[in-house]
C-alpha cells in the first residue's frame, strides 16, 4: 500500500487535495450537497473530456493545440445529424462521430509524421482547419439531440441495494465519464500499444531502437486524444442540446489539468486519473469564488495563479531530485 | 531516348536551385509572396497600388513586432504566448489611462504591466524553469483577470486614442505608412540585437545548447528573465500601435493575432526547437500572413473555408520551407 502511494504520489496528493476543497466547500456553504455536486459534474465533463484527450498526446511527448476546434466539429456535426432525426438513429450517429474523432486525430498524428513540422506548429494549423471546417458544417448553434442521449447526463445513478443517500452523490454524468474513458483507457494502457505511447514520450530513439514503430504509436496518441475529443464534443451536444460552431475554452484548461494532473510537458510520465482529478479541482476551486462571492473575473486570476503556482511547486521538485 | 540524354543534365541544376534556396532562406519566402501578390493582381486586377501597399504594411507591422516576440523566445527553444494578451492590456490601458494623464505618461503606464508579466514569465521559465509554454498561458490566463477586473474599475472613464498613436498607426505621408518610422528603427534594432551583441549570440546558444552554455559560464536564468521582460515590452507596444490602427480598445483587442504572430515566426524560418532563425524571415512571414488574409477575403467563400485554407496553406508553407532547408 504505501509503495502504491509513493508510486502515484502526485495523483494520491490531488485526490487528498480534493477531498479537502470539498470539506472547506462544505464549512463556506453548509448546504453544500448532492444536487450541488451533480452540477459540478455536470459543469466538469467537457473539461475533463478535454484533458482526456490532451493526456496522451502528451504522454507521448507531443501536444495538441486543436482539441478545443476538434470539440467543436464533433459537436456540430452530431447536433446536424441528429437535428430532427429519429431517436433510434441517434444510436448510429454516436459511433459515426467517434469515429470522426479518431479520424481527426489521426490526420493531425499523420500530418506531424509526415510533414516533419514541429506538433505545436501542425496543431497550430489544424486549429483553424477543424475550427473552418465546424463552421461550414454549421455556421450559426443550431442543430438537435436525441432525448434519450441528454437523459444519459441528468439525475444520479441508481445502484440496487445501495442506500439512496450514497447513490445521490453518484451523478450519471460521473458515471458516464468513468465508464467511458475507462472502457477506452485501461484496454489502450495495458496493452503493447499503451508501453510504446509511453516509450517514444519519455524517450522516442531508444523506443525506436527497441523496435517501436515511432510514427506508428505517435498517430495512434493523436488519434486516441481525437477519440476522447469526439466524447467531448457528444457531451457538449448532449448537455446543451446544440451544436456551436465556436470553440470554448476548453483548450488552455485541458493543458492546465494535464500539467496539473502530473503529466509533464515533454511525455513518457503521468496518467489519465492525474488530469481528472485535476479538472474537478478546478472547477471546485472555481465555484468556491463563487461561494466566496469573489468577483468571477478575479477568480480567473487565481485559477491562473494556482495553475502558476503549482507548475512552479512541481518544477522546483523535479529539479531538487535531478540533482541529489 | 532523349528524355533519358536529358536527365543528367537537369538532376544537378534542380539540386543547384535548391542548395541555393537552402542556403538563401530567404529567397524562396520572399518568392512566396511575390506570388500571392500576382495571385491577387489576376484575381482582382488593379488591386495592387500604392494604397494597397500601404495599408497591406500598416496590417502586417503589429503582426511582425509581435512575431518579433515569438522569435526571440522561440531562438532559445522557448515560445511566448501571452503577447496577445499583453498586448490588449497596455492597450486597453492606455486608452482608458489618457483621459487623466498626459499621453506620454499614459503610454508609460501602459507599458509597466507589460514589463511584470514579462518579468514574471522570464522568473518563472529561467528560475523555476516551467515550460514556457505553460509559464505564458498561466500568464496570459491570468493578465486576463486582471484586465476584467480593471475594466470594472474604469467602466465610467470611457476611452480615448492619444493623436500620436492614431497618428502612428493609421497616417501615411508621402503614401508611407507612419507606422514605419518607429517599426524600422524596431527592426532593425531587433536584428542588431540578434546578429551583433552578445545578448543575440547567448539567445541562439541557448538554444542550440542550453547545457554547453550554462558551462560555459552564462547565467541561463539573466539571459531567460531579460529576454521575456523585452518580449513583454515589444508585445505592449505592439498593442498600442494596433489600438491606433484599429481605433477601438477592446478586451480582446489583439487577442486574434496571438496564433498568426507563431506562425509567421514559423513560416519566416524559425525553428520552434531554438538555435536556428531570424528576424528578416520573421518579417516577410508577417507580410505573407498579411496578403493571404487579402486572398482569402477577395475570395469571397464562406468564413469556414477560408479559416480551413488559411491553417492549410500554414501548414503546407512550413512543411515545403523544412523540407527546403534541411533536405540539402
Amino acid at each position: 500500500m504505501s509503495r502504491f502511494i509513493r508510486r502515484n504520489g502526485w495523483v494520491f496528493g490531488l485526490f487528498v487535495l480534493f477531498g479537502l476543497l470539498l470539506v472547506f466547500t462544505r464549512a463556506i456553504q453548509p448546504d453544500y450537497g448532492s444536487a450541488a455536486f451533480i452540477s459540478l459534474t455536470l459543469a466538469v465533463l467537457p473539461f475533463a473530456f478535454a484533458a482526456a484527450a490532451q493526456t496522451p498526446v502528451v504522454i507521448a511527448g507531443g501536444i495538441d493545440l486543436s482539441i478545443a476546434s476538434m470539440m467543436a466539429l464533433t459537436s456540430v456535426t452530431a447536433a446536424t445529424l441528429m437535428d430532427g432525426a429519429s431517436e433510434e438513429f441517434a444510436i448510429l450517429v454516436v459511433p459515426m462521430v467517434l469515429l470522426l474523432g479518431v479520424l481527426l486525430g489521426a490526420i493531425n498524428g499523420a500530418l506531424i509524421v509526415i510533414t516533419r513540422v514541429p506538433d505545436i506548429v501542425v496543431t497550430l494549423a489544424m486549429l483553424f482547419v477543424w475550427e473552418g471546417a465546424a463552421l461550414l458544417v454549421l455556421n450559426a448553434p443550431g442543430g438537435g439531440a436525441a432525448d434519450w442521449l441528454k437523459a444519459l447526463l441528468v439525475g444520479t445513478f441508481a445502484v440496487p441495494g445501495v442506500p439512496t443517500a450514497i447513490t445521490d452523490w453518484i451523478p450519471t454524468a460521473l458515471v458516464l465519464l468513468v465508464v467511458c474513458l475507462a472502457v477506452v483507457w485501461i484496454p489502450v494502457v495495458r496493452s503493447r500499444l499503451g508501453l510504446s505511447i509511453y516509450a517514444i514520450g519519455s524517450d522516442s530513439l531508444a523506443a525506436f531502437r527497441s523496435g517501436v514503430s515511432v510514427s506508428r504509436t505517435r498517430i495512434a496518441a493523436y488519434a486516441l486524444g481525437g477519440l476522447f475529443a469526439a466524447m467531448g464534443g457528444l457531451v457538449l451536444t448532449m448537455s446543451t442540446g446544440i451544436g456551436a460552431p465556436i470553440p470554448g475554452p476548453y483548450l488552455l484548461a485541458s493543458v492546465a489539468a494535464v500539467v496539473l494532473g502530473g503529466v509533464t510537458l515533454g511525455g513518457g510520465q503521468g496518467g489519465l486519473v492525474g488530469p481528472i482529478v485535476a479538472v474537478f479541482i478546478l472547477r471546485l476551486v472555481r465555484s468556491d469564488l463563487t461561494f466566496l462571492s469573489v468577483d468571477p473575473n478575479a477568480a480567473t486570476i487565481v485559477e491562473g495563479t494556482i495553475m502558476v503556482i503549482v507548475v512552479m511547486l512541481g518544477a522546483l521538485v523535479a529539479l531538487r531530485s535531478r540533482s541529489t | 531516348m532523349s528524355d533519358t540524354a536529358r536527365t543528367p543534365e537537369t538532376l544537378p541544376f534542380g539540386r543547384r536551385v535548391r542548395r541555393f534556396m537552402a542556403d538563401r532562406p530567404l529567397i524562396p519566402l520572399i518568392i512566396l509572396l511575390i506570388g500571392l501578390v500576382v495571385v491577387l493582381e489576376i484575381l482582382r486586377p488593379g488591386i495592387v497600388n500604392e494604397r494597397w501597399v500601404a495599408n497591406t504594411i500598416k496590417f502586417a507591422i503589429p503582426l511582425a513586432i509581435l512575431a518579433g516576440c515569438q522569435t526571440m523566445t522561440m531562438l532559445t527553444g522557448g515560445i511566448d504566448l501571452s503577447v496577445g494578451v499583453i498586448a490588449t492590456m497596455s492597450a486597453f490601458i492606455m486608452a482608458t489611462q489618457v483621459g487623466t494623464h498626459d499621453p506620454a505618461i499614459a503610454i508609460l503606464i501602459s507599458l509597466v504591466p507589460a514589463a511584470l508579466i514579462g518579468l514574471a514569465n522570464g522568473i518563472g521559465v529561467g528560475i523555476f524553469r516551467v515550460h514556457p509554454l505553460i509559464m505564458t498561458l498561466g500568464m496570459s490566463l491570468i493578465g486576463t483577470g486582471v484586465l476584467q477586473v480593471y475594466q470594472r474599475t474604469v467602466i465610467a472613464t470611457g476611452s480615448s486614442i492619444p493623436d500620436i498613436l492614431a497618428w502612428l498607426g493609421t497616417g501615411r505621408t508621402y503614401g508611407v505608412p507612419n507606422a514605419l518610422a518607429l517599426f524600422v528603427p524596431l527592426a532593425l534594432l531587433i536584428i542588431f540585437i540578434l546578429r551583433r551583441t552578445g545578448f543575440g549570440r547567448l539567445l541562439y546558444a541557448v538554444g542550440d545548447n542550453e547545457k554547453a552554455t550554462r558551462i560555459a559560464g552564462v547565467h541561463y536564468w539573466k539571459v531567460i528573465v531579460a529576454l521575456y521582460v523585452l518580449s513583454g515590452l515589444l508585445a505592449g507596444v505592439a498593442g498600442l500601435l494596433y489600438v491606433g490602427l484599429i481605433k477601438a480598445p477592446s478586451l480582446s483587442l489583439a487577442v486574434p493575432l496571438l496564433l498568426p504572430s507563431v506562425a509567421a515566426a514559423v513560416i519566416g524560418g524559425t525553428s520552434i526547437f531554438g538555435g536556428r532563425g531570424g528576424y528578416t524571415g520573421t518579417i516577410i512571414g508577417a507580410l505573407i500572413l498579411t496578403v493571404l488574409a487579402t486572398l482569402l477575403t477577395i475570395l469571397q467563400m464562406p468564413e469556414g473555408s477560408r479559416r480551413i485554407l488559411f491553417g492549410l496553406i500554414i501548414l503546407a508553407v512550413t512543411a515545403a520551407y523544412i523540407r527546403i532547408t534541411e533536405d540539402s
